[in-house]
């Protein structure tokens, strides 16, 4: 089927080319035809995608190792679950899963759009299908997924260890899909550009998509970071690493986005701002994909040595020139047709999140290409790390927080001062009070940063509470029902107001446990022999006995370890880390079970208030003469006998284990990021849930028939 | 075997994407003035709603609320005007 696989994404390519120029063609003499074929390209293009990506699923499922990319990525000792998710361990399929998502979301949007934006829409598909082009292009050329081998080799070798974890199922497809759902609000911003319809209905509509983006981006970035704090066995769940930067920098420009618009959909103000901000985000987001597909920059993530590089920066300058040159055009036509009324009014703690969410994302733009920049002006390579992300920003951070909260309290256009302060107050003596309660109970004074952070997120949650407790105790009021039928009634007829004030408590908890953790872990590494006892953060770390396990294509040493506190016993972990077979013909038959990848599996007791985190480098120096004398008498020896010796040589060294290596880190509030995540994630679905049409039909009849306001409800 | 299966595809596909074509459809559809001015309206009733909810959620005082709900109701009138005299132009 491969040759079936690399035809459909032939046709694929085909069927871009033709889209894109019977859209644009449409467009240009009026033909509604040639505009419905250019649409309808789109749908083809996302069903044969679809044939092509099963056509490569189905070859992992099986464990083709005729494909080469199933024989470079994949084995059959992979299990199943991990074999699914395989596809996009390799270059050449996370190409295509890319383009493939790109097909589904754009049939979605066009699909939505289709009785609407009659004069952008066209030019849009043109776009999103000059990017399915660009993508299946590389895929067809330089990265074939469906190139094949004969013969096939008899094993392959098998997937990434480090990439065989649960949250690998998700995590690249939420980027990826956070990736692809920004190109829409690019496409038809492009649109709306050409031909010059920059009202705000082209906004409305991308609206929910742009959303979704910052949402599938928002929780893949998440799941990665969950993924580095349970797997990678640094003890960390970010290092400011180029890729997750790259999938930062649009995330953040996104948010701002989502903010600024509302102030154009409402005032008609910020046109060229929020254009400008769509438009960034979705060369960011390729930039981001170019980050990881080029291997131009140091990271666990990128694909080194790729090819891809060229094409990309190419893609990437004329994407940009093009958005440069139609914003340049349209400037005139851009001027806002309103004023910022007052200081004292959402739309200008609108504007200050925007400016500090950019600064946020120029400092990691800055910081991250920094190794290209004094490559280019020195000569020599250097870059930036974590303290120098950090200097600059966690008080942008802060600032942020403290936004988040003070934007749910303002109101649109204007507000009394005296109002205002009303608003503020309560939350802001909760967040003194807060601030208080830390101080006196934690050693959170001695660092003042992170009580700001803790303050400022108190003052969110707070208004955030508050907000929640005014709208319900008037819906209350107002309909006679109980308080958590108000309260639903609330968010129901309000999900974006509502939805929107969870995702900023969410972001707020998020960064509380980022601040706590952060800054208050206690980090050990000790060398410990059976029977040895450590402390740590008022912990006694004690090495009780070593483990190992042989299973098929995986060989595991660990540990068993107590935890205790003040003499009572916390938790038992057991940190492992697991040997792959490498197939590398240059190591012994023995040797190959020890010297191939390696992964860590941690000890984690996940707690509200801390986690306790564990891993293990054991010491095979030891276990060495032994496995060389086995290379050498049992070269030829068959797979099972090979599997006794295995299992033989992990037996000696749990009978008689060498110091192990330990890595413990107390770390308090971690579980308090992934939990912040999941309110904002709800948040954000509330937001974007589609609201009744009927919803509006009360106040359109009072402006139409000029009746006396009615009654103010929540 | 696959290459029967790609001709078919093939063939679907392309009479799904010209199907449009063959049927000879033209002209587009919308009128920009009325689309643009429809979504100034709904945004515009959106506003008034979110000013009474923070009316009735005290962030604005009556003597703002009224103000702003005056401006607001005035701006929504002025632009269901523009909105009837388009409409009834296009019809």
């Amino acid at each position: 089927m491969a040759s079936f696989g690399r035809a459909c994404l032939a046709l694929g390519l085909t069927l871009a080319a033709f889209g894109a120029l019977a859209s644009v063609y449409g467009a240009r003499r009026g033909r509604s035809d040639w505009i419905a074929a250019g649409r309808r390209s789109v749908y083809a293009l996302a069903m044969v995608l679809t044939a092509a990506f099963a056509v490569l699923e189905a070859a992992f499922i099986r464990t083709d190792l005729s494909y080469k990319v199933v024989a470079g990525h994949s084995s059959t000792t992979t299990p199943l679950f991990y074999r699914m998710a395989a596809p996009w361990s390799s270059q050449e399929g996370s190409l295509l899963l890319w383009v493939w998502l790109l097909s589904i979301w754009s049939s979605l949007a066009l699909l939505g759009t289709r009785r609407r934006l009659a004069a952008v829409a066209p030019y849009a598909t043109a776009v999103l299908l000059g990017f399915a082009a660009f993508f299946a292009a590389l895929d067809l050329f330089l990265a074939n997924p469906f190139a094949i081998q004969s013969p096939a080799p008899a094993e392959g070798a098998g997937l990434e260890p480090l990439l065989q974890h649960a949250s690998m199922m998700i995590h690249p497809p939420m980027l990826y899909s956070g990736y692809t759902l920004f190109t829409i609000p690019f496409a038809f911003a492009i649109g709306a550009l050409i031909t010059g319809r920059l009202d705000a209905e082209w906004i409305r509509s991308i609206r929910r998509f742009a959303l979704l983006a910052w949402l599938c981006l928002g929780v893949g970035i998440l799941l990665g970071a969950r993924w580095s704090w349970t797997e990678l066995g640094w003890g960390g769940y970010w290092a400011w690493d180029p890729v997750e930067n790259a999938a930062l920098m649009p995330w953040l420009t996104g948010t701002a986005f989502i903010h600024s618009v509302m102030i154009q959909e409402k005032r008609g103000m910020l046109r060229v701002w929020n254009v400008s901000l769509i438009l960034g985000t979705g060369i960011l987001a390729i930039l981001g994909t170019f980050l990881v597909r080029s291997g131009i920059l140091q990271s666990i993530h990128a694909f080194g040595g790729s090819t891809l590089g060229k094409p990309f920066l190419v893609f990437i300058g004329l994407l940009l020139v093009a958005s440069v040159a139609l914003v340049s055009a349209r400037l005139p036509e851009l001027r806002s047709r309103a004023r910022l009324e007052s200081l004292v009014s959402r739309e200008s703690v609108f504007l200050l999140n925007n400016f500090a969410l950019l600064a946020l994302c120029f400092v990691i733009f800055w910081g991250t290409f920094f190794p290209l920049i004094s490559e280019a002006a020195t000569g020599s390579k250097s870059s930036v790390g974590p303290p120098w992300f950090d200097r600059y920003t966690v008080p942008l951070a802060i600032v942020l927080v403290l936004l988040s909260g003070l934007g749910p309290l303002m109101t649109w256009r204007r507000a009394s001062l005296a109002n205002a302060r009303r608003n503020v107050l309560w939350p802001l003596a909760a967040a003194a009070f807060g601030v208080l309660v830390i101080e006196l109970l934690s050693a959170a004074g001695q660092k003042p940063l992170a009580l700001a952070l803790f303050g400022a997120a108190v003052f969110v949650a707070a208004a955030v509470v508050q907000e929640f407790a005014r709208g319900a105790s008037a819906r209350r009021t107002a309909a006679g029902v109980s308080w958590p039928v108000a309260l639903i009634g609330l968010v129901r007829r309000n999900r974006r107001r509502y939805g929107g004030y969870l995702v900023h408590l969410g972001v707020a908890v998020m960064l509380v446990g980022v601040a706590a953790s952060s800054t208050f872990q206690h980090i050990r590494d000790v060398r410990l022999t059976p029977g040895q006892t450590a402390q740590i953060g008022g912990y006694d770390i004690r090495y009780l006995r070593p483990s190992s396990s042989v299973e098929p294509g995986k060989v595991s040493i660990g540990a068993v370890v107590d935890i205790a506190k003040a003499g009572r016993h916390v938790v038992t972990l057991r940190p492992t880390r697991s040997y792959y077979p490498t197939l590398d013909p240059t190591l012994g038959a023995v040797s190959r079970y020890f010297n191939g990848n390696a992964e860590t599996q941690v000890g984690l007791r996940a707690g509200v208030t801390r986690d306790i985190w564990g891993a293990i480098s054991p010491d095979l120096q030891p276990l060495q003469p032994m496995i060389s004398q086995a290379d050498r008498d049992f070269g030829n020896a068959s797979p099972r006998l090979l599997g006794l010796l295995v299992s033989a040589i992990a037996a000696r060294y749990q009978a008689a284990p060498p110091a192990a290596l330990f890595r413990v880190i107390v770390s308090p509030l971690v579980e308090w990021i992934w939990i912040g995540g999941t309110i904002g994630a709800l948040g954000a679905l509330i937001a974007m849930w589609p609201a009744r049409a009927l919803a509006l039909v009360r106040i359109r009849r009072s402006v139409a028939l000029r009746s006396p306001r009615p009654v103010p409800q929540a | 075997m696959e290459g029967i299966l790609f001709i078919a595809t093939v063939l679907l596909v392309g009479w799904f994407v010209t199907a449009p074509v063959r049927g000879r459809q033209r002209g587009l559809a919308d009128d920009a003035d009325v689309i643009a001015l429809r979504a100034d309206r709904d945004a515009k009733l959106r506003e008034l709603r979110d000013a009474e909810l923070d009316f009735a959620t005290g962030k604005l005082t009556r003597e703002d609320y009224e103000l702003l709900d005056g401006t607001l109701r005035s701006e929504a009138a002025q632009l269901l005007r523009r909105l009837d005299t388009k409409e009834g132009q296009t019809a």
